[in-house]
């Protein structure tokens, strides 16, 4: 395949990055943003036409007899350590890296076109800082397109904290706002954290298996194509042998290979937001909406899925690492939904759906075997990254609609707003529905899947996951129906009313909306599968388990018309009823809190306090009183250079005299 | 022994010059003090001719009498009024100085009377140095010959040249 | 001579006067290498040289030295040495 393509599509963004954080004050706004989003769309579509390529034309590279391959385009050595080991830039071509470069492409255009409406006020004057932004979101779709397509963990590891620092840089976009900036800074360091994790996990994988390629890890070459791998067993289990004549069989309960995949795990649990690193990802709210939809609930925040996915096989391997990437998916799960239906804010509540979704996805990951359905779960939590990205986009995008016409991210200040704002309610409504699974939008389909795939491994996780399944779709239309319905929208005095906004902003939520309908019925098992081999998902479709999960959903939409269609006194009766709970949800389970006290009582107040005193009384004293001492000595002799020759000259004629009466000493 | 003429006329050039340089730091007038210094330096090249060195005495007053002590005179005339005198010394400053000489003067002195037999040893036989010896000497490049002083002097006073322009510039 | 040039350097407070003193103490230098030259070594002329060498020296430093006088005077309007301590740090 031509590298050109390939090669364009990485260089654009990074290309348009340059170029507008450069340039980007010397041009106007508006020609920055049409920049922007011209660049994005070039890139659009190429990886539009390269995923085409990859998955439809039938060249041999990509898949023969219907088997899709693993196709690198290119890779470069960029460090070289020793001859076998080096880290290489690369270009990998498979379905799920395909099936990102879509997502992320499509997202990243809605999200630039949109921000041409978002980041401007009523008047048409663009924000402070808007070529910067521009320039940020280049960065970050740079960064996120080179992740998906890294040929190697070590590749994967630097785009990953490329991704980490753009996210940074655009939650703190605000940066004059103080809660922006703690935000920012509050993503960076937990997810920093996760990835000391991360990095520890490569080490110790490259360790003992001396590479880092993707390739190596999980598949074996084709025989016949040059640069084109197939997913096999065989490689990881050679990985797992290399382990077991190797590593000292237990450490601290568990086996190496189990603590590699576990640490790297704990890279994709900070990026991904579990539990118990989930903390950043409510605050990273505090960035621009557009931000919060592409970072924090398509692409950045699916790194940590994305990571599990591509190291399946590696997996497979160690059962333990599985039962722990389910067990903390499903744990989060539950409690970001039950966090969900207290909130207030619009975007906080959108945040922890997005933290319950993604959980569905690793919990997807987690259960998936190749004795069930031939690991159902991989490709059902690549189907639900999919439809969720574009649907959570599209809510994020609505909220960002609606918080730009009401000018508050709180909802008691919305209300009734259906009349208003007639586009972004359909397309809410549209997005709602299909984060809830209701047939035929595409959350359906991609969450049936997962409560299939759970089903075939384990029933309490099958129950446990339709439990959550219900939750959310009770508290997403408690979102709609408390902003759209509840009771007439009150207009503040000298407020014109809410409405819809410039096309600007009302075409990616229609585009997006268009998506979400159809996106189920893309036969996803066709091509996206954990070892290429095509999958008929509708040949396996229990419709028991689809009407099960159907009847929850729809449960969890009455209960929602029943307690917030109209205005009424029953959620404050629920929340009397069991006061306790919703405190507690309120308050997200304290965890905050928990944190500030481990770095603030115990970490700060009995480590870094002693350690503190210590530099400061000791060590600095130390030092302190070195220069104190010089300087007391140099005062002390200042007064003999007095700028007077002649005083010089005296101590020059003393010094001879007695160097004279030395030597004379000596002769005689 | 020398005759009789050259032995008084050392005596005389000898105790000029410690004559003139005592005054040359005692008087109080500065342009005096630079005319007792110009008699200091004659004495000197007439020590220089005593002892054969006819160059070296030419060059002793063609550069300290013709050079240096005409630009002490303008440095004087340009820094002082006429008529203006240096302070009185302090006994103190007076008595230090005094002291600072005759340490150095035994000092020295010691030097060289603890090598006696010098005072009185002959002057040995030299032929005259003349101009070709002192040309070859100075152009040469081979041993004991000073070719590269010779340049290194030269672009010294050269530098000195430019100096004394750019430190007495009027900016 | 030289004793007379210490004297002078350490006493005088003009700083021509200082200069006149240096000059002595070289001029007693010069006629030292001279005569140790003209008296143990008559065959050789290294004394000789090394005195006009320092003379060529002594020229320049002078020179030189008077420039810098004549300029401490357009800024200072005295030229004693004691006022001079601004250059000290």
């Amino acid at each position: 395949m031509d590298v050109t393509i390939p090669i364009l599509i990485l260089a654009i963004p990074l290309t348009m990055f340059l170029l507008l954080g450069i340039a980007g004050c010397k041009m106007s706004h508006r020609t920055a943003g049409i920049l922007g989003c011209l660049g994005m769309g070039t890139v659009l579509v190429l990886a539009y036409y390269t995923a085409a390529q990859y998955f439809f034309s039938g060249n041999e590279l990509f898949g023969a007899d219907g088997v899709r391959l693993q196709h690198i385009v290119f890779n470069q050595t960029w460090l070289e350590f020793t001859p076998t080991m080096a880290i290489k830039l690369g270009f990998l071509l498979d379905p799920i890296s395909a099936m990102m470069l879509v997502v992320i492409t499509t997202i990243s255009f809605m999200v630039h076109l949109y921000s041409m409406g978002y980041m401007r006020d009523h008047h048409g004057v663009y924000e402070h800082g808007f070529q910067r932004f521009y320039a940020f979101l280049s960065l970050f779709s740079f960064s996120m397109l080179g992740l998906v397509v890294a040929t190697n963990i070590f590749q994967m590891y630097i785009f990953w904290e490329l991704v980490g620092a753009s996210s940074y840089l655009l939650i703190g976009f605000y940066y004059v706002k103080p809660s922006a900036v703690s935000a920012s800074k509050k993503a960076f360091i937990v997810t920093r954290f996760a990835d000391l994790g991360f990095l520890i996990g490569i080490l110790i994988l490259s360790y003992y298996v001396g590479n880092f390629d993707f390739m190596n890890l999980t598949s074996s070459p084709v025989a016949s194509l040059a640069e084109t791998f197939s997913v096999d067993i065989a490689a990881p289990q050679h990985i797992a042998q290399i382990f077991a004549d190797n590593a000292a069989p237990v450490f601290m309960g568990g086996s190496v290979l189990t603590w590699a995949l576990v640490l790297i795990f704990m890279g994709g649990m900070g990026k991904s937001a579990m539990m118990p690193l989930h903390i950043w990802l409510p605050d990273a709210m505090e960035g621009p909406t557009p931000v919060s939809a592409l970072i924090h609930a398509a692409t950045m925040v699916v790194a940590g899925v994305y990571l599990v996915a591509r190291l399946f096989p590696l997996y497979l391997m160690e059962d333990t690492a599985l039962v722990i990437i389910t067990v903390v998916g499903a744990i989060t799960a539950l409690y970001a939904a039950m966090v969900a239906c207290t909130q207030l804010d619009i975007k906080r509540v959108l945040a922890f759906s997005t933290i319950s979704q993604i959980a569905f996805m690793m919990v997807s990951l987690g259960v998936a075997r190749p004795e069930h359905h031939e690991a159902l779960g991989y490709m059902a939590s690549m189907f639900h990254l999919f439809t969720h990205a574009m649907f959570k986009a599209l809510l994020f995008l609505c909220a960002g609609a609606i918080i730009h016409a009401i000018g508050s991210n709180d909802y008691t200040d919305m209300h009734g707003l259906r009349k208003y704002m007639p586009i972004t309610h359909w397309t809410f409504l549209i997005g709602c529905l299909a984060i809830a699974g209701i047939i035929p939008f595409s959350g359906f389909f991609s969450k049936d899947e997962i409560l299939s795939a759970c089903l075939g491994y384990d029933w309490v996780a099958y129950v446990w996951m339709s439990l959550v399944a219900g939750l959310t779709a009770f508290y997403m239309f408690r979102l709609y129906f408390l902003i759209f319905w509840w009771k007439e929208h009150k207009i503040h005095e000298g407020h014109h009313a809410p409405h819809d906004q410039a096309w600007t902003m009302s075409l990616p939520l229609i585009i997006l909306a268009a998506i979400s309908c159809v996106a189920g019925f893309i036969p996803f098992g066709e091509l996206v599968s954990w070892n290429g081999h095509p999958y008929d998902f509708m040949a396996h479709f229990d419709w028991s388990v689809a009407g099960i999960s159907l009847a929850i959903a729809v449960a969890g939409i009455a209960l929602a018309w029943v307690m917030y269609r109209r205005e009424n006194a029953l959620p404050e009766k629920f929340r009397n009823a069991v006061p306790a709970l919703w405190t507690w949800c309120y308050h997200r389970f304290y965890w905050d809190e928990l944190y500030m006290f481990i770095t603030h009582k115990i970490i700060f107040g009995g480590i870094c306090r002693p350690l503190a005193w210590f530099d400061r009384n000791i060590i600095d004293g130390t030092m302190d009183s070195f220069a104190a001492v010089t300087n007391k000595a140099s005062e002390a002799i200042r007064p003999l250079q007095s700028g007077q020759i002649q005083m010089y000259v005296w101590y020059y004629l003393i010094g001879v005299l007695a160097l004279a009466g030395i030597c004379a000493a000596c002769i005689l | 022994m020398e005759s009789v003429g050259s032995l008084i006329l050392y005596f005389i050039v000898a105790l000029a010059m410690i004559l003139f340089s005592v005054l040359a730091v005692t008087t109080r007038k500065i342009l005096r003090a630079a005319t007792y210094l110009l008699f200091t330096l004659f004495a000197a090249a007439v020590a220089y001719f005593m002892m054969d060195y006819e160059f070296l005495g030419a060059v002793q007053i063609a550069v300290y009498a013709g050079g240096i002590v005409v630009l002490f005179v303008f440095a004087i005339l340009l820094t002082s009024k006429p008529g203006d005198n240096t302070e009185r010394l302090t006994s103190r400053s007076r008595g230090l100085g005094l002291v600072a000489a005759l340490a150095t003067l035994g000092v020295v002195g010691y030097a060289l009377f603890s090598r006696c037999e010098l005072l009185t040893a002959a002057k040995p036989n030299m032929e005259a140095l003349d101009m070709v010896t002192i040309g070859t000497t100075l152009m040469g490049s081979s041993h004991a010959q000073y070719l590269l002083p010779f340049e290194a002097v030269s672009v010294l006073l050269l530098a000195c040249i430019i100096g004394g322009v750019v430190v007495a510039r009027r900016r | 001579m030289f004793a007379c040039g210490v004297y002078g350097f350490i006493t005088r407070k003009n700083m021509i006067a200082m200069l006149v003193s240096l000059e002595l103490m070289l001029n007693a230098v010069d006629i030292n290498f001279v005569v140790f030259n003209r008296y143990l070594f008559p065959g050789a002329f290294e004394g000789m040289f090394f005195t006009l060498f320092a003379i060529a020296i002594a020229a320049a430093e002078t020179a030189l030295a008077i420039a810098i006088i004549i300029n401490i005077f357009r800024a200072e309007k005295n030229i004693d040495v004691r006022n001079l301590d601004k250059m000290k740090f």
